[in-house]
């Protein structure tokens, strides 16, 4: 199973799509203020898959917005593709984003798709913004849809016209049509049943070969393991643990990981899971 | 009024104590687990509940939505149902607790809870069953509790009602019951309203409800779905201890086979209304017969952490042509 390894080296410089050092955020103001994220770095290259897991409010969704733009950092940096983003304000985040370089694909694609417009012009529209001729952008959505498996009947339907899984796969089309350096996907699969999250999850895969760089965001480990070549956990607003899937999965060292790892359900579980994660809760909740 | 009817079911209650006494099969479960424990007719061979060749209709459109669905629980045995949305799962635990929607209805087969046939049964009756024999959890626990009354309360209602406790009595066994299912500060959350409280610890207090009247079957349809994984498996733990504890019988409904094979003895997998594979866990996840079933394995053996975890090698199933397959298919 050689194609589960990244053909590149992970990190380094030169193959570095998103690196994040010491990222702090914080929400509210004054009293109010609550640290979301705490010293946080990650390097994400070109060709790689990270997945970030983490629980409800553990800061997963916050770090995937602050390499969005829409939330600012309070301290540390944040280089995409070269470029230090971090003091970036609107008006230069709208012109990265304007680019094509960095997309996102969130959990629900019925609220990311615009209802009144057709399968096609959504597609297209990110080409034309980009400053590509209609009758390019056109060609360009036609070829691309075989890589996500979308029939060509499908391109002037409505969103709502579409079953949920044709939905993700035109939300994930959406973002990968510009041909992108880097695409943060939050919770993509989440909401599909299982021939529909296989189906995205082998797209997700084959895109490795083009070189772009994915994070992966969810609160199941099991949903990333298949597609990840390295994983992250926050917990409570740190990284607590960073590593290739495997070891994560096989050595996990913090205690969250574990019970991450011990919780995620899967088809051959023992009974002595259910007394370690007893004893993983109380450890953690000490 | 309310006394009067609080004095009706306090003798019911008597009543039925004394019959369950008459019986004398009842061996206790003995682990002294407090006083919410009940005292049981164990006999394992009695279904608690039998499902047989259960087909419903919508009759307005005049079709048929499930194509026979048939399973057995006796005490302490758990059944899972495992498909997606439309595959009639749900549909087959409504028509199991009579709350089945508008113009749905069983058309063929039987249906019996406690040996009773609930084909001919009066809203009173059900009302006897409901949470005392038969009780349902479902996924957004939020939506089932009333967001302006503390939870607690919503829990002492149901053992005033059902058990016919007394104001106080009902309180302390409340509270009781938020502990035994793992709630860390029972008083506390009594007190709480549903928007102080999270996903996870919402869906243990409608849990608390629905066993408080000591129920012999609790049907979860999708209840640990919409939570996170750590909090899903501490849902499925509970559950788990619940049924050794109590012999409680389970319906576990779930898309994810995985959620289904932690829990239950024997799985059904359903498809557009039909049960496209049924026997006991083991078998089916060893011996998959059905593509569909096949699917659900590689989801987890390509994708998941069995992936990293299994023992023997995973068998390799093109999941790309399965899915095709399947959607030629429907």
């Amino acid at each position: 199973m050689s194609t589960d390894r990244p053909s590149r080296e992970p990190a380094g410089t030169a193959g570095t799509v998103l690196e994040v050092t010491d990222l702090e955020v914080h929400y509210g103001l004054r009293r109010r203020r609550r640290r979301a994220l705490h010293d946080v770095s990650l390097s994400v290259a070109s060709g790689e898959t990270v997945g970030i897991i983490g629980e409800t409010g553990s800061g997963k969704s916050t770090l995937a917005r602050a390499a969005l733009g829409l939330v600012r950092a309070s301290a540390g940096s944040i280089v995409i593709d070269g470029e230090e983003v971090g003091a970036y304000g609107h008006r230069q985040w709208r012109a990265l984003r304007r680019r094509g370089v960095i997309q996102y694909v969130f959990q629900d694609p019925l609220r990311s798709l615009d209802p009144d417009v057709t399968v096609e012009a959504s597609l297209a529209e990110p080409l034309l913004i980009q400053g590509v001729s209609r009758q390019e952008a056109a060609t360009r959505v036609r070829a691309f849809l075989d890589r996500v498996r979308l029939d060509a009947d499908l391109l002037d339907r409505l969103p709502g016209e579409l079953s949920g899984g044709q939905r993700q796969r035109v939300a994930v089309a959406r973002a990968l049509v510009t041909e992108p350096r880097l695409v943060i996907l939050d919770e993509p699969v989440s909401a599909l049943d299982s021939a529909n999250r296989v189906q995205i999850l082998q797209i997700l895969k084959e895109l490795r070969a083009d070189g772009v760089a994915l994070v992966f965001i969810s609160h199941d480990l099991g949903s990333v393991a298949g597609v990840a070549d390295r994983i992250a956990v926050l917990y409570q607003g740190e990284l607590v643990e960073v590593g290739a899937t495997a070891d994560v999965i096989n050595q996990p060292q913090h205690p969250y990981t574990r019970l991450l790892v011990r919780s995620a359900p899967t088809l051959h579980s023992a009974a002595a899971d259910r007394a370690e994660r007893q004893a993983l809760r109380a450890l953690l909740h000490a | 009024m309310a006394t009067l009817s609080e004095k009706v079911l306090t003798e019911a209650e008597q009543n039925s104590k004394a019959a369950v006494a008459e019986t004398g099969t009842s061996t206790g479960t003995g682990t002294g687990t407090g006083p919410t424990e009940p005292v049981r007719q164990a006999t394992p061979s009695t279904p608690v509940l039998s499902v047989r060749d259960v087909r419903i209709s919508d009759q307005a459109a005049g079709d048929e939505i499930v194509h026979g669905v048939s399973f057995t629980l006796t005490p302490g045995k758990a059944v899972g149902i495992v498909g997606e949305s439309g595959s009639g799962k749900t549909l087959t635990c409504r028509a199991t607790l009579g709350i089945l929607p508008a113009h749905f209805e069983v058309t063929a087969g039987s249906i019996e809870i406690d040996g009773l046939d609930i084909s001919g049964l009066s809203s009173a009756q059900w009302t006897a069953l409901r949470g005392a024999t038969i009780s349902a959890v479902f996924q957004d626990p939020a939506s089932y509790l009333n967001p302006s009354i503390r939870v607690g309360a919503q829990i002492a209602e149901v053992l005033r009602v059902k058990k016919g406790l007394k104001r106080r009595a009902a309180r302390g066994e409340a509270i009781d019951l938020l502990r035994a299912v793992h709630l860390r500060d029972p008083e506390l959350v009594y007190s709480q309203y549903t928007y102080e409280l999270s996903g996870g610890m919402l869906q243990r207090v409608l849990i608390a409800a629905a066993i408080a009247a000591d129920p012999r079957i609790l049907i979860a349809d999708e209840a640990t779905t919409a939570l996170d994984v750590t909090v899903q498996a501490e849902i499925l733990d509970l559950l788990a201890d619940l049924r050794e504890r109590t012999g409680l019988a389970l319906v576990l409904v779930s898309h994810d086979l995985a959620v289904v094979a932690q829990l239950c003895d024997e799985v059904l997998v359903m498809r557009q209304g039909e049960v496209v594979e049924q026997g006991p866990t083991h078998e089916v996840l060893h011996n998959p017969r059905h593509e569909y079933t096949r699917l659900l394995i590689a989801e987890h053996e390509q994708y998941g952490l069995d992936k990293f975890l299994a023992v023997e090698p995973a068998k390799p199933v093109d999941a790309v042509h399965a899915v095709d397959a399947i959607e030629e298919d429907a």
